[in-house]
């Protein structure tokens, strides 16, 4: 699906990412841990195409596709899907044409058929049935008013109506109670299929009892440190970080 | 030709206003056209603004007096079809219909079948003697605030839209006043002059939509007067698409009486050079001023929107939102006066000016003035200049939406708390798609 190989970006002059190598094939989940700071949103911007990052080394191959120069609008039309840690309000734009516009914008590029109204509709009223969405929300601005919660549930929503080949979860599960918690994991679980791919980023173990991970990858001060399965998760959740990053320090002196 | 030996342009307009008087026959005796005699007197010892005048450092009136437009009163008349006076029309809704062509009414084109009582919607140019009787305390002062344009205005308006609504009277169907504007034979200058008078009680919707009838150059040179009496509600949609060639200068005057509520939108979208001046004088207490303005400026186009507020009495409320959208070379102005008086205590005064550049060579000045005399008031006032929220432009990018769409949407986004507070959902509706279209640079 995707591999990333010596990927290196600055970003207003600054290094953050420091060579990171990641490969993930179609049917996984991937979870990326890692302190604050350490380059996690980072990584999901610039396999996104967010122009504020520079790539100065490395290589990115999306579905036998190099990224690197491609617009963040071809990378969606492509298949990628980004759920953003802080999603952005668009006033004066509903949920629905907003929606509305992507799908038939990537259809078209694929040389498929606009949706129609009525098909779309369908479409929206099953995917947000799922997510417990009220069709009031829908008929509203994007993210406008709506709470933290609702804007990461908006993400997954989205994420359901797109109907990406990768979908990178940045904390989607950040700030979610546990009801909304589950809500969110299911969706991601109705999503998640052998022909498509999921990374996670998150901060917690609790996210990944309900979406469980092929693997697991520590990210850390640009670079992966230490990859394993959803047992390394386990261990981070209860022993922290530090004997990791000292270990890594260790191999790289 | 445009040089130094041609005739002073002040001349010709004198010369133009003894031609029109000289066809008027009977009617040169009429009430209105003393109102104009006044106005070409004054006329005359009138000085174009330069930019010299504080009020105009920002805005170069040459190309408006290098050109000799024909007063449309001189001019032959054109009457488009009802279809294509049709197509400038903001549809979805009922509304009553006033339609002007280049500033005379247009009685095959309009429809104001329905209007009850004593109410008035109609036209200044068939006002009967009874009727002006009603309205004569609110149209024959030229005021401090007119400049050589408003006097010029007043010189040549033989019509204007006129309406006028008793006390309690409601309005059940809001106004469009269309001016369709331009003569592909010559350069017009159309003088429309609109009178609103809301009596106690009373309640009204009037939207007035500035459109080409060809794409060319010409001058809509208005005046607009609003008196809202105790306790009225007057919705005022000003909508500005005028032809790309087209100069445009309109002065709106509005004073209000006790606890009157006026909300008056100004939204900006075509014209070569354009100005719009909006005077408030608030002359009682408890009321509700609103003031939303949009300017969407794109080419070389020049918008210059200057506001003022007088706060004359205590206990009123003042709220203004300017926003403007300027791309490639365009140039928008704002200055935004706010008098509070010293009788003018617990005066709540809000006012805020933002705009986006979506290039590096649009610019914009904004001047805002706070004057301050009473000690018991809250006001507030601010300025920024931005470019658009590239993270927003990202996020909408990520989902496949292709950059000028994103950019289009962006746009849409920042305009919305102008949009937002807007009654009537069609003319949004409609708007909205406005907004989308209007620009289509490619990259910013
Ligand atoms: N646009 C930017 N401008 C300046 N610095 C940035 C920018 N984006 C990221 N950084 C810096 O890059 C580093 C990595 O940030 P990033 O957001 O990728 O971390 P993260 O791993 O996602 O952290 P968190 O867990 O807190 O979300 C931080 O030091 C951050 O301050
Ligand atoms: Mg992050």
């Amino acid at each position: 699906m995707i591999t990333i190989k010596n990927l290196h970006a600055k970003v207003e002059g600054k290094e953050i990412l420091k060579g990171v190598n990641l490969q993930v094939n179609a049917g996984e989940i991937h979870a990326i841990m890692g302190p604050n700071g350490s380059g996690k949103s980072t990584l999901a911007n610039v396999l996104a195409g967010h122009e504020g990052y520079e790539v100065t080394a490395g290589e990115v191959i999306f579905e036998g596709k190099d990224l690197i120069d491609m617009p963040p609008e071809d990378r969606a039309r492509e298949g990628l899907f980004l759920a953003f840690q802080y999603p952005v309000e668009i006033p004066g734009i509903t949920n629905t044409v907003f929606l509305q516009t992507a799908i038939n914008e990537i259809r078209k590029y694929r040389g498929l058929p606009e949706l129609g109204a009525k098909e779309f509709l369908d479409l929206m009223r099953e995917k947000s049935k799922i997510l417990n969405i009220d069709s009031s929300l829908i008929s509203r601005s994007v993210n406008v008013g709506f709470s933290g919660g609702e804007k990461k549930k908006n993400e997954i929503f989205q994420l359901l109506m797109i109907d990406p080949k990768l979908a990178i979860l940045d904390e989607t599960d950040s700030g979610l109670d546990i009801d909304a918690l589950k809500i969110v994991a299911k969706g991601i679980n109705v999503f998640h299929n052998d022909k498509n791919a999921v990374i996670v980023v998150t901060h917690y173990q609790r996210l990944l009892d309900y979406i469980v991970p092929d693997f697991v990858h520590v990210l850390y001060d640009g670079k992966i440190i230490k990859s394993g399965d959803k047992n390394l998760a386990l261990q981070l959740e209860k022993e922290g970080y530090d004997q990791l990053i000292k270990e890594a320090a260790e191999i790289e002196a | 030709m445009a040089n130094s030996n041609k005739p002073n342009i002040k001349d010709k307009y004198i010369k133009d206003f003894e031609l029109f008087e000289s066809k008027l026959n009977g009617q040169s005796k009429s009430y209105l056209h003393s109102l104009r005699k006044t106005a070409i007197e004054k006329f005359k010892s009138a000085e174009f603004p330069t930019l010299k005048d504080e009020e105009w450092r920002y805005t170069n009136v040459k190309p408006i007096l290098q050109s000799e437009f024909i007063p449309a009163a001189n001019a032959g008349e054109i009457t488009p079809s009802a279809g294509e006076a049709e197509k400038h029309l903001y549809t979805g809704f009922d509304y009553y219909k006033l339609v002007f062509v280049n500033g005379i009414f247009q009685p095959a084109l309009s429809d104001i079948d329905g209007i009850t009582g004593n109410a008035i919607v109609s036209n200044l140019g068939s006002l009967k003697e009874p009727e002006l009787q009603k309205l004569k305390t609110h149209m024959e002062s030229i005021g401090d605030s007119d400049n050589a344009f408003n006097i010029l205005n007043k010189a040549f308006s033989v019509d204007g839209a006129v309406i006028f609504l008793p006390d309690n009277f409601i309005l059940d169907k809001p106004v469009q006043i269309l001016y369709l504007t331009g003569n592909e034979k010559s350069e017009i200058l159309s003088s429309p002059r609109n009178l609103i008078v809301a009596g106690k009680n009373s309640q009204a919707k009037i939207i007035i939509n500035y459109q080409p009838l060809f794409d060319v150059k010409y001058f809509t040179n208005v005046v607009t007067d609003v008196f809202t009496d105790e306790n009225a509600i007057i919705d005022f949609y000003k909508i500005q698409n005028e032809s790309e060639k087209a100069f445009h200068i309109d002065k709106i005057d509005i004073t209000q009486k006790g606890k009157s509520v006026v909300s008056n939108f100004s939204l900006s979208f075509g014209g070569a050079l354009v100005r719009n001046d909006i005077n408030v004088l608030l002359d009682d207490e408890y009321i509700e001023n609103h003031l939303y303005g949009l300017y969407l400026a794109t080419g070389t186009q020049h918008v210059d929107n200057h506001t003022f507020i007088d706060h004359a009495k205590p206990n009123c409320e003042s709220n203004e939102l300017y926003k403007g959208i300027l791309d490639e070379k365009a140039r928008g102005i704002f200055s935004g006066k706010i008098l509070v008086r010293k009788d003018a205590q617990k005066t709540n005064a809000f006012q805020s000016n933002k705009s986006v550049l979506l290039s590096d060579s649009a610019t914009v000045d904004a001047k805002p003035q706070l004057e301050i005399y009473a000690d018991d008031v809250k006001c507030s006032h601010g300025a920024t200049v931005g470019q658009l929220d590239m993270t927003a432009y990202f996020y909408i990018l990520s989902r496949g939406i292709p950059a000028d769409l994103a950019k289009s949407m962006l746009i849409r986004a920042f305009a919305n708390d102008v949009i937002e507070p807007i009654k009537i959902a069609a003319l949004k509706e409609q708007l909205n798609h406005q907004i989308l279209q209007h620009l289509h640079s490619k990259d910013f």
